[in-house]
């Protein structure tokens, strides 16, 4: 699926729940689903450091598609991780590169968006970019 | 006689609405909300006073400046500071806290000690750590116990000769605990140490005397007494404000200058460089008299009755450890819920209406030691409720059923 694909079908899965309380005990349930990162990646070099919780990230190229693993030690936050990398695993690292957020609005997470906000979710965000940068600079 | 029903209707923010709740609001160790007795003299200011002050000829700097002096009488009168020059309008407690060490700076010399305590903030161990950079001068520790309370008797053991300067909190940030300042001012000016008590955290509930104290310097900020952000002030003793230089040069802190020598001003001008908060300072002047006109004695007995009430029900919950223990304490509550982030205690809270701190407070050793990454901290003022607390712990139960 391409990731306009998958955030339209996160999008369907967000419109029925009915209540902030429904989305955020589905993303706490993603977030306990969320397979974790290989311990030897749970490094302070893959840290990105929000204010408030830790987040890891680890990336690697296959078969020119980027996978992306990670964990937070905070469970909403690590809810956000999954439906991040749900969307932009597993991709070519132009399409990441190009591909919007603005998806992350509609599902009702807006306020996590915010750049003041100190959970760090736009660092998340610019973080992924970066790696997909990176592989595309190898392909080139 | 103390209303809370009463006092909350001076405080026009706490009727309006979060995420379509009633907002509780639990984050007063971060900033108190302001009544509208201070909100009308800061409109008042900008819709008459409006001037720069202390140069003008003109009748609208001599009315500024008369208002921002008398709001500096008040504020001695509160401190019970000897004089009025000893009262330093400042940018706030850190402020404060830079213009006494960056004073000490030409004091100290390698070999020299300053102590300071392990429940400080970050913004009180920073600056002491950059002035031992400049200076040689040896940063000691006063160690904490298990139940977030300084060990007085480690605290005896670190004087002696060399030691300088002593800084300590009146009350932690983190846990609320109150330290027992007057021993440690004793202590130290038996070694001849001066003492820097940041009241941040001890001004909104208790009235300090400094002359009674005895303390050589005191610091606090408006904004967690009612008062607007961006004011407060240090208070010094006039004999040390003499032997610090000036922290910053500008308009306002000299009396002659040419290209040859500059002679400063005197107390409290040679401190205040700059046009300063002339706003502010009147705003924190009418602050003090809201609190004084509640009165500290009944703010003090009330939120002991919050903190007893919201500490027993908190502890009901299965799991929730509160950390700072002490038996002297202020209206703070840190805490956390087993296997549980702060941060997404936090959010959940959030969601539901009720404003808490959470993560390190600033005081990562703090956290270290408890080997914890936060806590989830909710700190009371006078114009919270019970029911406000029921629902703080209704929240909190709720997002141990959502997050366990």
């Amino acid at each position: 699926m391409t990731i306009e694909e998958i955030q339209n079908e996160i999008i369907d899965e967000f419109s029925m729940f009915e209540d902030w309380e429904e989305r955020y005990q589905y993303m706490i349930d993603l977030g306990k689903d969320l397979p974790l990162i290989d311990d030897q990646y749970k490094t302070d070099n893959n840290i990105i450091k929000g204010c408030q919780s830790k987040v890891w990230v680890h990336a690697e190229m296959n078969d020119n598609k980027v996978d992306f693993t990670a964990d937070s030690d905070a469970i909403i936050t690590k809810g956000i991780i999954a439906i991040l990398i749900r969307v932009f695993s597993n991709q070519h690292p132009k399409d990441i590169i190009e591909a919007n957020t603005d998806f992350i609005d509609k599902i009702g997470l807006k306020e996590h968006l915010s750049p003041t906000r100190a959970n760090g979710l736009v660092s998340m965000v610019k973080q992924l970019k970066m790696y997909a940068i990176a592989y595309q600079t190898q392909l080139n | 006689m103390f209303k809370v029903e009463n006092i909350r209707k001076d405080f026009p923010i706490l009727s309006r609405q979060v995420n379509g709740k009633p907002l509780v609001y639990f984050d007063n160790a971060a900033t108190s909300q302001t009544p509208q007795q201070v909100i009308d003299v800061i409109v008042n200011y900008y819709s008459n006073y409006n001037a720069n002050i202390h140069r003008g000829v003109h009748a609208l700097s001599q009315e500024a400046t008369d208002l921002y002096e008398q709001a500096r009488y008040k504020i001695q009168a509160h401190f019970n500071a000897k004089h009025a020059h000893e009262i330093i309008y400042t940018s706030g407690t850190t402020h404060g806290i830079n213009l006494v060490a960056n004073g000490f700076s030409a004091l100290l010399k390698k070999g020299d000690e300053i102590i300071v305590s392990a429940l400080e903030h970050h913004s009180n161990i920073v600056p002491w750590q950059m002035l031992c950079e400049r200076t040689g001068a040896n940063l000691k520790v006063i160690p904490m116990n298990q139940n977030g309370e300084l060990e007085i008797k480690a605290f005896e053991t670190l004087l002696n000769q060399n030691t300088k300067l002593v800084f300590v909190n009146h009350i932690s940030n983190a846990l609320g605990t109150i330290n027992p300042i007057d021993h440690i001012i004793k202590k130290a000016h038996e070694v001849g140490a001066a003492v820097l008590v940041d009241g941040a955290q001890s001004s909104p509930h208790i009235k300090p005397d400094v002359q009674a104290l005895d303390v050589d310097f005191y610091v606090v900020s408006a904004h967690k007494m009612c008062g607007p952000t961006g004011v407060g002030v240090l208070y010094g003793k006039e004999d040390w404000l003499n032997k610090l230089p000036p922290y910053q040069g500008g308009g306002e802190m000299i009396a002659e200058v040419t290209f040859e020598k500059t002679t400063y001003a005197a107390l409290p001008h040679k401190f205040e460089a700059g046009t300063p908060n002339i706003c502010g300072g009147i705003a924190f002047g009418a602050a003090i008299d809201y609190m004084n006109a509640v009165g500290f004695d009944a703010i003090a007995a009330y939120e002991h009755e919050l903190l007893e009430y919201a500490t027993n029900k908190l502890l009901e919950i299965e799991g929730l450890k509160i950390y700072g223990t002490s038996r002297h304490k202020t209206s703070v509550i840190s805490f956390n819920l087993e296997g549980i982030h702060p941060y997404d205690v936090g959010t959940i809270l959030d969601k539901l209406g009720v404003a808490v701190r959470t993560g390190h407070h600033c005081a990562q050793p703090i956290m270290d030691y408890f080997k914890i990454p936060g806590t989830v901290r909710a700190s009371f003022a006078f114009y919270n409720t019970k029911s406000e607390i029921d629902i703080l712990v209704e929240g909190v139960k709720k997002a141990k059923m959502m997050l366990s």
